[in-house]
C-alpha cells in the first residue's frame, strides 16, 4: 500500500505545504463539482482510458520533462496499438517506473480493455486513449486547455465511460 | 502530483457530459482533490493495476472501478479489497 511516509522527505514536505485546497471542489465552480450520472448499461457503453503515466508512442515528441511547473500536454493513444510499444517519458522518480516497464497494462489497461469488449462487459473500446506525464505541479493550463481538450474530444469520439489512472 | 492531475482531468471530462471513475493508490491526496467516484488500491506508486502481467487481478479491479459509475452520491471513495 502507498502511504505519503514512503517518499522522499523532499516530496513529503512538498505535498504537505502545496495548496490542494486551491483546486478542490468549491460549491461555486460547476466545472468541479459536475457530475455526470450513468446514462446506460456498462454493457453497452463505449469506454476509454486516461493515465498519467507518462506514455506516449515512438512517433510522438516525448513529453517535456525540464518545464518548470510541468508539461500540461497530453498524447492521444490510438486502441489498437501494441501497448508493449509505448514509451514513458517521466519526471517523477517518486514512483517506480519498472512495473509499467514490465506491463504497460499495469497504468493503461487496454489489452483488459479489449477483453471486456469481447466478454461484452462493455459495449465499445473508444477509438482514442490519453496519456498525459503528471507532475504538473503548477495546473492552470491543465485546467484551462488541455483537460477541456480531451474532454471535448472524449465526447466527439462518442465515449460514455473513463477509467483515469495515476502512478 | 499525479492524483492531482487525475482529479482536475477527471472532472473536466465528468463537466463535458461523460461519467468517470479514477483509481488512486494516496488515499490522502485523493480525499483532498475529491474526484467524483474513485477505487482506492492498496499498491505502491507505480503500479494502480496491481501487478505486471497479472491480467485476472487487474482485471478485477477494472470491473471493481466500473461498478462505481453506478454511485452518484458523490464524491465516492472506495476500497479494492484483495482476496487472499
Amino acid at each position: 500500500m502507498a502511504q505519503l511516509d514512503d517518499l522522499d522527505l523532499s516530496e513529503r514536505l512538498f505535498l504537505k505545504g502545496y495548496p490542494f485546497k486551491r483546486y478542490a471542489p468549491r460549491p461555486d465552480n460547476p466545472v468541479i463539482t459536475a457530475t455526470t450520472p450513468l446514462r446506460k448499461p456498462l454493457a453497452e457503453c463505449t469506454v476509454a482510458l486516461a493515465t498519467t503515466a507518462g506514455l506516449s508512442l515512438p512517433g510522438q515528441p516525448p513529453f517535456d520533462t525540464t518545464i518548470k511547473m510541468g508539461d500540461s500536454s497530453f498524447r492521444e493513444i490510438p486502441s489498437d496499438v501494441a501497448p508493449g510499444l509505448l514509451e514513458m517519458h517521466q519526471r517523477s522518480w517518486a514512483f517506480d517506473h519498472r512495473g509499467v516497464l514490465q506491463d504497460r497494462n499495469l497504468a493503461l489497461p487496454l489489452d483488459r480493455l479489449h477483453e471486456m469488449q469481447k466478454r461484452r462487459e462493455i459495449g465499445a473500446v473508444a477509438p482514442r486513449h490519453y496519456s498525459f506525464m503528471g507532475s504538473i505541479v503548477g495546473p492552470a493550463k491543465l485546467i484551462k486547455a488541455s483537460a477541456p481538450e480531451v474532454a471535448c474530444r472524449l465526447a466527439a469520439d462518442g465515449v460514455d465511460v473513463v477509467l483515469l489512472t495515476p502512478v | 502530483m499525479c492524483h492531482q492531475s487525475v482529479g482536475l482531468i477527471q472532472r473536466a471530462i465528468e463537466y463535458a457530459g461523460i461519467t468517470t471513475v479514477s483509481l488512486s493508490l494516496l488515499r490522502e491526496i485523493t480525499e483532498k482533490i475529491r474526484p467524483p467516484r474513485a477505487l482506492f488500491v492498496p499498491f505502491p506508486l507505480g503500479y494502480p493495476l496491481g501487478r505486471p502481467h497479472d491480467a485476472e487481478l487487474q482485471m478485477r479491479i477494472m470491473r471493481a472501478a466500473f461498478a462505481l459509475l453506478e454511485r452518484n452520491d458523490v464524491p465516492v471513495l472506495e476500497e479494492f479489497v484483495v482476496e487472499k
